[in-house]
């Protein structure tokens, strides 16, 4: 992990209607790290998330990934370097293999028949290749949505509740996946939970966010051991009602 | 006429040509113009969605009477001497056709839902293959938006009588020959006609149900 960003939020405004979502007036995302963002429904981490993914433009302010502006008109090439896996596995009709080589076969990779076996062996589905993506379990599909993000080799990797409904055992799995994927290859991962146990596992920043704003961000042990917020205090002791 | 008569195979051949002219050419246009209607998001596409959802119950005697007017002496397109041809006939389906299809390709691409569509641009895709994969992603959808327009352009009457003229050997089509065959009082042969029509969209109808049977 180096000190550089990967993402800077400047004045950054989001509103539906006349409610505002989303208000950081300034918001880092260090280049390489593991950065959770935890807060209860609602308090704007799926926004960021889309934000960060290029996939929104904010109505206010501005973001940059790594020195370029970034947003939903940013080039096609920087845009390509992040992924975004939603709370829901998203497949597309076809084979649970081409679903995981879809990302490969949109930048014209050639042998990504073999690299989502790869990624299927990782996430120990390789027996499902061939089944019709429809015909797999909610957890199974999960896992497979988990392997077509990082079959391509993102270098952001943006998590929105991913492990939501899963069994701990594929929880497990998918913590496991992410942080192997992160140490072998940099990513900057990006994981948005409500779960601030999963946070202190997997996070070396965690930062909390209620109704649209971040109260607190800090190193993952200090986040959880020394809050400086009282209401950061209150979700780390369970406190919190949501 | 008769039922079998030798004289009928040109006609069912123009049914056939006509048809699948009009089809493939709403085809070629209406599946990207639905796809793209479906995605898209700009001011005044609720306009453009209302008009295409009215085109798709454009009366057929209407369409006739605009092609009519367009083709005729007078008209604007009057240059391309197609009145009474079946180029004619072809122009008035494509323009039953095309709303047709452009519409319910739309529908369909309206309704996958939108984190998919997200999922997919976040994953890497450009605007054609965010398109492109949606697209087979409806293709059941797509695939029963050419039957309903090949159902509503094989069997329809006015248009193709008011710009192709029913003349024999030339624009006879099957519907128009059943209309004809039923106006001199001769039932057995409009009924045997109409058999040949119900004969052409069964065989469609089979093959259309193999290939959703691929697709899926």
């Amino acid at each position: 992990m180096s000190d550089q960003p990967a993402y800077r939020l400047e004045n950054l405004a989001v509103a539906v209607g006349s409610r505002v979502v989303l208000d950081l007036p300034a918001f880092e995302v260090v280049h390489g790290e593991v950065l959770c963002l935890v807060g209860p429904p609602g308090s704007g981490k799926s926004t960021l998330l889309r934000i960060l993914a290029g996939l929104d433009s904010p109505n206010a302010g501005v973001a940059w990934l790594r020195g370029q502006r970034f947003d939903r008109k940013a080039p096609a090439t920087l845009k390509r370097t992040v992924t975004l896996m939603f709370q829901r596995p998203l497949l597309l009709t076809g084979t649970v293999r081409s679903n995981v080589g879809y990302g490969l076969r949109l930048r014209g990779v050639s042998d990504w028949r073999a690299k989502a076996m790869t990624m299927l062996e990782r996430v120990h589905l390789k027996h499902l290749a061939d089944r019709p993506a429809t015909a797999v379990s909610g957890g199974e599909a999960q896992l497979v949505a988990l392997a077509r993000a990082l079959a391509f080799g993102p270098e952001v990797l943006l998590l929105d509740e991913p492990t939501n409904n899963l069994d701990p055992a594929r929880v497990a799995l998918v913590e496991e996946v992410v942080l192997a994927d992160h140490q072998e290859r940099g990513t900057t991962v990006v994981w948005a939970t409500h779960n601030h146990f999963q946070a202190r596992r997997v996070g070396d920043r965690v930062a909390l966010l209620l109704e649209g704003k971040v109260i607190e961000t800090a190193p993952a042990t200090e986040f959880f051991e020394c809050p400086c917020d009282l209401r950061t205090a209150a979700f780390v002791q369970g406190k919190m009602v949501y | 006429m008769r039922a079998f008569d030798p004289d009928l195979l040109p006609v069912v051949a123009l049914t056939l040509r006509v048809t699948v002219s009009a089809l493939v050419i709403a085809a070629v246009v209406g599946i990207p113009a639905g796809v793209w209607l479906g995605l898209a998001r700009f001011p005044g596409k609720r306009v453009l969605t209302a008009l295409v959802y009215t085109g798709m119950a454009l009366p057929p005697v209407v369409v006739g009477l605009l092609t009519y007017m367009l083709l005729s002496r007078s008209g604007p397109l009057a240059f391309l001497e197609w009145l009474f041809t079946p180029n004619a006939m072809i122009l008035a389906q494509t323009v039953m056709a095309l709303p047709l299809v452009a519409g319910l390709v739309m529908g369909a691409v309206a309704s996958v839902p939108h984190d998919l569509v997200l999922q997919v641009r976040s994953l890497g895709a450009t605007p054609w293959q965010v398109r492109w994969t949606i697209l087979r992603e409806v293709r059941v959808a797509v695939l029963f938006a050419l039957l309903v327009a090949f159902g509503r352009i094989v069997s329809e009457v006015g248009a193709a009588y008011m710009v192709g003229g029913n003349i024999q050997g030339y624009t006879r089509v099957l519907s128009t020959a059943v209309m004809m065959e039923t106006g001199k009082g001769d039932f057995g042969v409009a009924l045997a006609l109409g058999g040949w029509l119900m004969v052409l969209a069964l065989t469609v109808n089979l093959a259309a149900m193999r290939l959703q049977g691929r697709l899926a």
